[in-house]
C-alpha cells in the first residue's frame, strides 16, 4: 500500500491563556489515504476544530504546535516556512469552515474573493476574464444557479446553504488532494446538510479528493466516512473503520456516545446520556481523561494514561484492552452497568 | 440607495431649519441692546435706529426669523458692523484657508495614523506596538493649542526654519505650504494618535474574524489579507468617527488659526466675538454648522458605499 496522503503523528497543541497553558491536543495520531473520507467526531471542546486548524497552522495567535508531525505529501507541515506553507494552503489542502455566514468577507463581492483565491496560486498573469469564467464554472459545479450574475453579489445576498456551496467552490478551485470540512454542515438545517454532504460525496467520487470531515454529529460521520477518529479531551481515544466502530465500539466513551444518538427503534425510552462532564483542560486528571465518567474505571485508570493500542484493525486508548496489565489490575468489561446498548 | 439618500436629505433639511431658527433667535439672548453694545453708549440715536432697522431688530421676533431665512437663502447674511462689507464675502475669503487646513490635517492623520494602527495590530506586543501605544495616548491627550505652541517654539523660535505666523498667499504655493505645515501638524497630532488607536483596535478584532482565517486557508498572501481583506472592514467604524471628528477638527482649527495668526473661519469668528460683531458671528457659526451637517451626510454616503450590508438594512 502506498504512503498515506496525510499522516498526523503525536500532534500536541497548546493554547496560552491568562488562566494558564491549555493542552488542547495531546498525542493525536491518525492517517488519511488518498481519496478517503475520514471523520473526526467528539463533543464540543474535545479539540476537533483545533485539529482542523492546526494541520494548516491556522491556529489563533495564542495557539501553538508544541510537538508531533503533520506529514502531507512527504513534507512536514509543522516545520515548513510560512511561505511554503502558504503554497500548500488552498492548493494541497483546502478548508471549509463551520459557519458559512462568517467565512466570506462581507465587504467584497463573491467574484472578487474567488478571483483573489485563484490568484493566490496563479501561474503567471491570467486575465481577469479568464479567472472570472473559471469562478463561474466552479460555482455552477457546486449547484449555484445563475452563477454568471450571482458572482457580482455580496455574501449577505446569499442564503446559508448557498454560502457554504460558495465556500466549497472556492476550496475546490485548485483541485486540492485533501479537503478539511470543519463542521461544514453544522450551521445548516437538515435538508441543506443532506445536500452539502451529497455534494461532498460527489466531489470525493469524481475528483478523488480525500476529505477530513470534522463533526459532532455521528449520523453525518456514519453517512459519508470510511474511517473515523473519536476524540475526547484532546486525545484520539478510538480510531478505525467506521462500520467496525459503529458495530462493535471498543472504547467506553464511543459506546456511550453511540448510545446517546436518538433512534426510532428506541422510541418511548429515555435517551441515554453520559453522566458527568468533559474535564476542564485547565485541570485534566492525571490518568485516563474519561475515567471520571467511565463505569469500568479501576485504580489504574485514574493513575496513568492508557497508551494507544491496536486491536482488531482499530486503535483504542483504554486499559480494557491492555493485555500487559496483570488481570487483577485490569478493568473488566461489564457492559451491563455502563451506559450504552449492548 | 436613492430612497435612502432622499430620506437622509429630508432629515438634513429639518436639521438646517432648526439650526437657522436658533441662530436667528440668538440675538435675543444677548443681554441689553446688541446695537448699543457695539456702537457704544454715546452713539447718536439716529445711527442706532438705522442699524437696528438694517438688522430687522425693530420688527417682531417671528419677522426677524423670517428675514434671516429669506436673506440667507439669497446668500445675504448681513453686513459687518465695522467695515460695512457683506458677511458672505468675508466668509468666502476665510473659508478656503480653513478648509485647506482641515483637509491637510485629516490627510496627515490618515497617512500616518492608519499605517501605524495596522502595524501595531499585526505585531501585537512588539516593540513598535508598545512605543506607539504610549506615543498615541500622549498624542491624543495633547490639545491642538499645546501642540501648536510647542511646534512654534521648536521650529519657529528655536530653529527659525518655519514661519511663525501668517497665512501666505495661495498664488505662491510653496510659501503657502510652508505656512500651512505647522498649523496642519498641530491640528493633526490628536488625530494621528486617535486614528492609530482606532484602527489598531478594530483591526485586531477583524483579524480574528472567520473570513480572515478562511482567506489565509485559501493561501492568499498575508499582505493582501491584511491590507485588502482586513483593512477594508476595519476602516468602516473609523469612517464614522472621522466624519463626526471633522466637526471637532473645525473647532480645533479656531485655536490653531488664532495661535498661528492664520486667516480662516475660526479666526474670523474669534475676532468678531471679541468686537461683538454679531452678524459675522451668526453667519460664521451658520457656515460651520452647515459644513458639519454636510460632512456628516457625506460620511453616511461613504459608509454606505464601503459596507454593502448597510445598503440592504436601510
Amino acid at each position: 500500500m502506498s504512503d498515506p496522503l496525510l499522516t498526523v503523528a503525536g500532534l500536541e497543541v497548546v493554547y496560552h491563556t491568562d488562566a494558564g497553558t491549555l493542552p488542547a491536543l495531546s498525542d493525536v495520531c491518525f492517517e488519511v489515504r488518498e481519496g478517503q473520507i475520514v471523520g473526526v467526531v467528539g463533543e464540543s471542546g474535545c479539540g476537533k476544530s483545533t485539529l482542523g486548524a492546526a494541520l494548516l497552522r491556522l491556529l489563533s495567535p495564542n495557539g501553538e504546535i508544541v510537538g508531533g508531525r503533520v506529514m502531507f505529501a512527504g513534507r512536514d507541515l509543522a516545520s515548513l516556512s510560512s511561505g511554503e506553507l502558504r503554497k500548500v494552503r488552498g492548493r494541497g489542502i483546502a478548508t471549509v469552515f463551520q459557519d458559512p455566514l462568517t467565512s466570506l468577507n462581507p465587504t467584497f463581492t463573491v467574484g472578487q474573493q474567488m478571483i483573489d483565491a485563484e490568484r493566490a496560486h496563479g501561474q503567471g498573469r491570467e486575465s481577469k476574464d479568464v479567472l472570472r469564467r473559471r469562478a463561474i464554472d466552479a460555482l455552477t459545479r457546486v449547484g449555484i444557479p445563475d452563477a454568471a450574475r450571482r458572482i457580482r453579489n455580496h455574501p449577505h445576498e446569499f442564503s446559508g446553504g448557498m454560502r457554504q456551496r460558495i465556500m466549497i467552490a472556492i476550496a475546490l478551485l485548485h483541485e486540492p488532494s485533501l479537503l478539511i470540512a470543519d463542521e461544514a454542515t453544522s450551521a445548516l438545517d437538515v435538508t441543506l446538510e443532506a445536500q452539502i454532504l451529497k455534494l461532498l460525496k460527489e466531489i470525493n467520487a469524481s475528483h478523488g479528493t480525500a476529505i477530513l470531515l470534522i463533526s459532532h454529529n455521528l449520523g453525518v460521520i456514519a453517512e459519508v466516512c470510511e474511517r473515523v477518529v473519536v476524540m475526547y479531551a484532546g486525545r484520539a481515544v478510538e480510531e478505525g473503520d467506521v462500520y467496525a466502530i459503529f458495530d462493535r465500539p471498543l472504547h467506553p466513551y464511543t459506546r456511550a456516545l453511540l448510545a446517546a444518538v436518538p433512534s426510532p427503534q428506541h422510541r418511548g425510552t429515555t435517551l441515554a446520556a453520559i453522566p458527568g462532564r468533559v474535564p476542564s483542560l485547565l485541570a485534566l486528571p492525571p490518568g485516563c481523561k474519561y475515567a471520571d465518567r467511565c463505569a469500568h474505571a479501576v485504580a489504574v485508570c485514574f493513575a496513568r494514561e492508557p497508551a494507544s493500542l491496536a486491536r482488531g484493525g482499530l486503535r483504542v486508548r483504554c486499559f480494557l484492552y491492555d493485555d500487559s496489565l496483570p488481570a487483577a489490575d485490569k478493568p473488566r468489561a461489564d457492559w451491563a452497568k455502563a451506559p450504552g446498548r449492548a | 440607495m436613492l430612497d435612502y439618500a432622499l430620506r437622509r436629505l429630508v432629515m438634513t433639511f429639518f436639521v438646517v431649519v432648526l439650526i437657522m431658527t436658533f441662530l436667528a433667535l440668538l440675538i435675543q439672548l444677548v443681554p441689553g441692546d446688541p446695537v448699543r453694545l457695539v456702537l457704544g453708549a454715546k452713539a447718536p440715536e439716529e445711527l442706532v435706529q438705522s442699524v437696528r432697522h438694517d438688522m430687522y431688530l425693530d420688527k417682531p421676533v417671528p419677522a426677524q426669523v423670517y428675514y434671516f431665512f429669506a436673506n440667507a437663502l439669497h446668500g445675504d447674511l448681513g453686513v459687518d458692523f465695522q467695515s460695512q462689507r457683506s458677511v458672505t464675502s468675508l466668509i468666502w475669503t476665510a473659508l478656503p484657508h480653513t478648509a485647506i487646513l482641515a483637509l491637510a490635517s485629516l490627510a496627515l492623520a490618515g497617512l500616518l495614523g492608519v499605517p501605524l494602527g495596522v502595524y501595531a495590530a499585526t505585531h501585537p506586543g512588539g516593540w513598535l506596538d508598545r512605543v506607539t501605544a504610549v506615543a498615541t495616548i500622549s498624542l491624543i491627550t495633547m490639545p491642538a493649542y499645546v501642540a501648536g505652541l510647542l511646534l512654534l517654539l521648536v521650529f519657529s523660535v528655536h530653529w527659525s526654519i518655519m514661519p511663525a505666523t501668517g497665512t501666505g498667499n495661495l498664488s505662491n504655493p510653496a510659501d503657502y505650504l510652508k505656512h500651512l505645515a505647522l498649523p496642519a501638524i498641530a491640528l493633526a497630532v490628536t488625530w494621528i494618535g486617535y486614528l492609530a488607536r482606532l484602527v489598531r483596535t478594530s483591526m485586531l478584532e477583524v483579524l480574528n474574524e472567520r473570513y480572515i482565517m478562511a482567506a489565509r486557508s485559501q493561501g492568499i498572501r498575508d499582505r493582501l489579507v491584511v491590507y485588502k481583506y482586513a483593512l477594508r472592514n476595519a476602516v468602516i467604524p473609523t469612517i464614522a468617527v472621522v466624519g463626526v471628528g471633522l466637526g471637532t477638527l473645525l473647532g480645533g482649527a479656531i485655536f490653531v488659526e488664532v495661535i498661528f495668526a492664520r486667516a480662516g473661519l475660526g479666526m474670523l469668528i474669534y475676532n468678531s466675538i471679541q468686537t461683538r460683531n454679531f452678524p459675522i458671528v451668526r453667519g460664521g457659526v451658520l457656515v460651520v454648522a452647515l459644513l458639519f451637517v454636510a460632512v456628516n451626510l457625506l460620511t453616511d454616503f461613504v459608509y454606505h458605499m464601503v459596507d454593502p450590508r448597510i445598503r440592504v438594512v436601510s
